[in-house]
């Protein structure tokens, strides 16, 4: 365990092919069961024939539970359950200078910690790789113009910006981490309320930030555009969608497909040892796509319902 | 496709639900149970300044003269002539060991196994020394808290709905179809991998789900439980009895028909 964490930690100065090879063999089974060849051969075929062992067929979801403003001292939060898999999301905006490169925008930053309660394996710095992997893959997700509109995050130009601080928590870790944790961070981000400033200037040039006096006057962001993940494994011959740990201890190679509400495809990522041909790889994209913009329309469905229910809904939070 | 997004819910306490009229004596570790020292000590309490103070956290109960405390969540505690399923994570390296068994068991294969001996430790020494134990080919497996196992004369069910099971008392839960030829396979070395029929699959995965019910309303394990439960889930389609709400009204008429058995 110790040697993988550090040949993570390598990574970020000069990557060894080795390093490589052995950090993409921890991720394709991230947080793994051991199952015995029997029981593999049992899920496999269970697949080919669209009866999983839970029942669901090869596109079902398990049943997700989302509740926003879950943390009080965040600008924006969300709990995202999708069946033992718990994920926590936490918004907080701070004010920053912009990039340098990019003086009419603020920015987003992410970071994912792999609570040592989610598995043992987590222990110590057992789940840093893990974090890393799935902060960079948000990064990626959302390194476009369309995602998220970065520029109603601006202050005043070269100088002063909103940074999102996006924090995740693995508490409980059943399979599926990417899907939960794109859903858990759109919903966050919609939850998310950023303080309403305005920026005065007086007769010398100098500039002040004044904050208004009412709590409630808050921007929001669009979460329009934000897209979610979609996780396809391949199992055999075909390929599912939401698969458990036992399940993605029986596949070789994951198609990772970033889709926003429209159905457009954002970027796409393969994950594990195993191989895909080119065929399956767009069997898998457009199931990728299909199965996407139902997710999209549910969650909207119920943020907006989660909304509706206004101020005086009973929270459930974690001690429900 | 099915795909399902709600908001949570919170938690109904379980005794709203049941409909008990006594209520459950409950202790954490350090309760005092009684000051009476009339009563004789059994598993989960211990004897300290002229009273009984409980050891574990669960529900006080008692027979007579003997008070022991039930635990609602423990780790297995073996005894001997427990039927145990069991995952082998390691193994001796040694090299007879690998020239004999590695031909039969491999690891992350998985064996039934009865208790043999107890170590004062916890450790347990298992034994496959009957034909209807040893290596467990197709199925699936469930666990489970060892609490809910409900312990009886035999652990090995043939159920009537088409599958069997192994009720382990550690809490792994083993589902398969029942094998035809009972002579051949039962204890057999080399699992049969051929294509388990959709039919035997539907019953399995149903009874899967019935028994991952049963536990989250915290019902008490044994075969007339599951075969109740598995015949009020029959209305429902299998993936159905994930949803809270369904496994909640199936449990709920199996509760019924328990209670209406027994009175």
């Amino acid at each position: 365990m110790t040697q993988g964490a550090w040949g993570g930690g390598a990574v970020r100065a000069g990557a060894t092919r080795a390093d490589d090879v052995r950090r993409a063999e921890r991720l394709g089974s991230m947080a793994s069961v051991a199952l015995s060849e029997a029981e593999k051969v049992y899920i496999v075929h269970g697949v080919q024939e669209d009866l999983r062992v839970d029942g669901r067929g090869c596109e079902d979801y398990r049943c997700v539970e989302v509740e926003t403003d879950v943390v009080s001292n965040t600008s924006g939060s969300a709990r995202v359950k999708l069946g033992h898999t718990d994920i926590l999301v936490g918004v907080k905006a701070e004010m920053g200078t912009p990039k340098l490169e990019k003086p009419n925008e603020g920015y987003l930053e992410f970071f994912v910690d792999c609570s040592a309660n989610a598995t043992p394996e987590f222990e110590g710095r057992g789940g840093d790789d893990l974090g890393t992997e799935i902060a960079n893959t948000l990064y990626r997700i959302f390194n476009n113009k369309s995602s998220v509109d970065l520029k109603s995050l601006c202050i005043s130009p070269r100088e002063h910006c909103w940074i999102l601080y996006v924090d995740v928590l693995l508490l409980e870790c059943d399979g599926n981490l990417f899907d939960t944790i794109c859903i858990a961070v759109k919903a966050a981000l919609f939850n998310t309320r950023i303080p309403r400033v305005r920026v005065l200037e007086d007769e010398e040039g100098s500039k002040d930030i004044e904050l208004s006096d009412d709590p409630y006057d808050c921007i929001r962001l669009s979460v329009e555009n934000v897209p979610c993940i979609v996780t396809l494994c391949k199992i055999g011959y075909r390929h599912v969608v939401d698969a458990t740990l036992q399940e993605e201890a029986c596949s070789l190679a994951s198609l990772l497909v970033s889709v926003t509400s429209a159905g457009v495809v954002t970027c796409m990522r393969k994950v594990g040892k195993g191989s895909l041909d080119p065929e399956s790889i767009f069997e898998m994209m457009e199931t990728g796509k299909r199965v996407g913009k139902v997710l999209h329309a549910s969650l909207q469905s119920v943020l907006h319902k989660e909304e509706s229910l206004g101020p005086k809904r009973q929270k459930v939070g974690f001690l429900g | 496709m099915a795909m399902e997004m709600r908001l949570p819910v919170a938690r109904k306490p379980l005794s709203e639900s049941v409909g008990r009229d006594t209520k459950k004596h409950l202790v954490v570790p350090g309760d005092t149970i009684t000051t009476d020292t009339g009563f004789m000590r059994g598993h989960g309490t211990y004897m300290g300044e002229e009273k009984l103070i409980a050891s574990v956290a669960g529900s006080v109960e008692r027979v007579n003269k003997l008070i022991c405390v039930k635990a609602l969540k423990t780790r297995y505690n073996g005894e001997v002539g427990d039927i145990v399923v069991g995952r082998i994570t390691e193994r001796r390296r040694s090299a007879e060991d690998e020239l004999a068994m590695r031909g039969f068991l491999q690891e992350g294969d998985l064996i039934s196994a009865e208790v043999q001996a107890v170590f004062s430790d916890g450790a347990v020494s298992l034994h496959t020394r009957s034909l209807k134990y040893g290596k467990l080919g197709q199925g699936v497996l469930v666990q489970v808290s060892p609490s809910l196992v409900k312990r009886q004369k035999t652990h090995f069910h043939d159920l009537p709905c088409g599958a069997s099971v192994i009720l382990g008392n550690n809490g792994f839960i083993w589902i398969y179809p029942t094998p035809e030829h009972k002579e051949e396979d039962a204890g057999a070395f080399s699992a049969n991998l051929e294509p388990v029929s959709l039919a035997d699959r539907e019953v399995i995965s149903r009874l899967r789900n019935c028994i991952v019910s049963l536990v989250t309303q915290r019902v008490m394990l044994y075969d007339t439980s599951i075969l109740y439960c598995y015949e009020a889930s029959l209305p429902h389609q299998i993936k159905d009895l994930l949803k809270p709400e369904i496994m909640e009204e199936v449990v709920m008429e199996t509760r019924q028909r328990l209670l209406e058995q027994e009175g």
